[in-house]
């Protein structure tokens, strides 16, 4: 579904990724590891769109990918994710406010409602129903995840685009998080890239693990030769048709734990 | 205990916060009754009966020349002006400020415009005003636009900018255009810096103010004071200033209390 051709990072001297060729298929889990400094952000940012590759060529779906991120490829980053001066349901209904509303960006009267219900269905999905109300300021870290993660899957993106997104949480949430984009993984079908630094995550949510690190290393230039696939592990005992673990029990985390 | 980690109570720190103002009163009282024991005749520190006696002919007794409440014609004048210049000041930030913020090629075009005209110190324009503008209110009312719009257009521009990178790629994400982030997320953003921003530029336009009144103006809180000075008429400066003083407490307070009401996610604790 997304394929990559040679594709090439550099920022003046430097090169960041080089020589990066993948195809991703469709319902694909694909985690990226790497260690700090190996362009595992980079390659996120390249598909993402907010960064242009400086060589190779991105299609997605046989179309080269634009260059400009778009609601075709969803992302939660490790921070910043919601946006602060909204709630939860307006941080879940601005991205159907956005493609319906084109000039006021905003929903009034029953168009207003079906999204209202639209956004309500998504968040009851990751377990935030009773919160529709808060700000994200008054939300722990892994709720605001979760947040982020609605508001994202709301757009029905082809691609999930995750860069660290449970690194900030605490080990507990963290494994809460799992259950539940698992769970999401499969009820919704998703096309998920997740950037990770913990190998046992990339190992436990991936069918497929990228590593990324540098082949080469010229001691007298570290910066001329860029990160490549080192490492790619298909895992094969999962996929999205294995019988989902109906685990409802997913623990919430109260304000105060992040 | 050490001071720096003492928390202090609300009535506690109302009390605190009073000592001060009322030990400036006393000792002023002190001061002007000691000036009068040794003259009675005394016009630089008046006593507060004398304070009182020349604010009443102001408050209730009609000038005989104007026909006018001076008081209250000073206030609603300078009230007038002062709210015009914010409001037009403000609405300025709202459409150049958002815009400079939040699209690159417009920061480009006119940002160093903007940080040009905002270093000029504005009563240097002031006579150019005053020719083109002639003496009247709009001179005036630009005074103060010039004096403040400046600064709150790079703050809340620069406000803007400083936004998460993440908060841009979201939006676009989610399918913003760049109307749609204006008005979504820039705008409802820059509202409480907004607001903060209206605030310490208070001071400023007070300035600004009383200085155009003083020099070219026939009513208003600061052509008063300046004109009573020619008399040593202190009972009648001193309490303008403190009206002035109130005037000011009273429209930072109400500038917080709008933005706690209409932005309170901007003020939640975490944030």
């Amino acid at each position: 579904m997304l394929s990559l051709t040679n594709i090439w990072v550099e920022y003046g001297e430097k090169v960041v990724l080089e020589r990066i060729s993948l195809d991703i298929d469709e319902g694909a889990f694909v985690s990226v590891i790497g260690p700090s400094g190996a362009g595992k952000s980079s390659l996120l940012r390249v598909i993402l769109g907010q960064d242009t590759a400086s060589r190779g060529r991105i299609m997605l779906d046989g179309k080269p990918l634009p260059r400009e991120c778009g609601p075709d490829r969803g992302v939660v980053f490790q921070r910043y994710s919601v946006f602060p001066h909204l709630t939860v349901l307006g941080n879940t209904m601005l991205g159907l406010e956005l493609a319906r509303a084109p000039l006021a960006a905003r929903l009034f009267g029953s168009a207003r409602r079906a999204a209202r219900e639209e956004a309500e269905a998504m968040l009851a999905a990751v377990g935030l129903s009773d919160s529709l109300h808060l700000y994200p300021s008054e939300m722990s870290g892994g709720m605001q995840q979760r947040l982020a993660i609605a508001q994202a899957l709301i757009k029905r993106p082809r691609i999930l685009l995750l860069d660290e997104p449970f690194g900030a949480l605490d080990p507990g949430i963290r494994a809460d998080m799992h259950v539940l984009i698992t769970k999401l993984w499969r009820e919704f079908g998703l096309t998920i890239i997740m950037v990770t630094h913990d190998i046992k995550e990339a190992f436990a949510l991936g069918t497929r693990v990228l590593t990324l690190d540098k082949r080469r290393n010229d001691p007298h230039a570290p910066q001329r030769y860029g990160a490549g696939v080192i490492y790619d592990i298909a895992l094969t005992r999962k996929t999205q048709a294995a019988a989902p673990d109906e685990s409802e029990s997913i623990t919430f985390d109260t304000v105060g734990n992040n | 205990m050490r001071w720096v980690n003492r928390t202090i109570g609300r009535s506690h720190a109302l009390l605190l916060g009073t000592i001060p103002l009322a030990g400036l009163a006393i000792a002023y009282v002190i001061a002007a009754a000691s000036r009068h024991a040794a003259n009675p005749a005394d016009k630089i520190l008046p006593l507060p009966a004398a304070m009182v006696e020349a604010m009443a002919a102001l408050l209730f007794e009609a000038d005989p020349l104007s026909g006018q409440l001076l008081f209250w014609a000073d206030t609603l004048a300078s009230l007038q002006r002062l709210g015009f210049g914010l409001g037009i000041a403000t609405l300025s930030v709202l459409l150049v400020g958002l815009v400079l913020g939040a699209l690159p090629p417009v920061r480009a075009t006119f940002g160093p415009l903007v940080t040009a005209i905002a270093v000029i110190p504005p009563i240097a324009l002031l006579p150019i005003l005053f020719i083109v503008f002639g003496l009247g209110e709009t001179s005036k009312v630009a005074l103060i636009v010039i004096g403040i719009a400046p600064f709150m257009i790079r703050d809340v521009a620069g406000h803007i900018a400083a936004n998460p990178r993440e908060q841009l790629v979201k939006a676009l994400t989610l399918g913003a255009n760049s109307w749609q982030f204006l008005l979504r997320i820039a705008l409802p953003q820059a509202m409480p810096r907004l607001i903060q921003a209206l605030r310490l530029s208070l001071g400023p336009a007070w300035v600004f103010l009383i200085s155009a009144e003083a020099i070219a103006a026939d009513v208003g809180l600061g052509y008063r004071i300046f004109l009573v000075r020619r008399y040593l008429a202190m009972d009648v400066i001193i309490p303008y200033v403190v009206w002035i003083a109130l005037l000011a407490v009273a429209m930072d307070f109400l500038l917080t209390r709008t933005s706690r009401g209409l932005f309170g996610w901007a003020h939640k604790a975490g944030h």
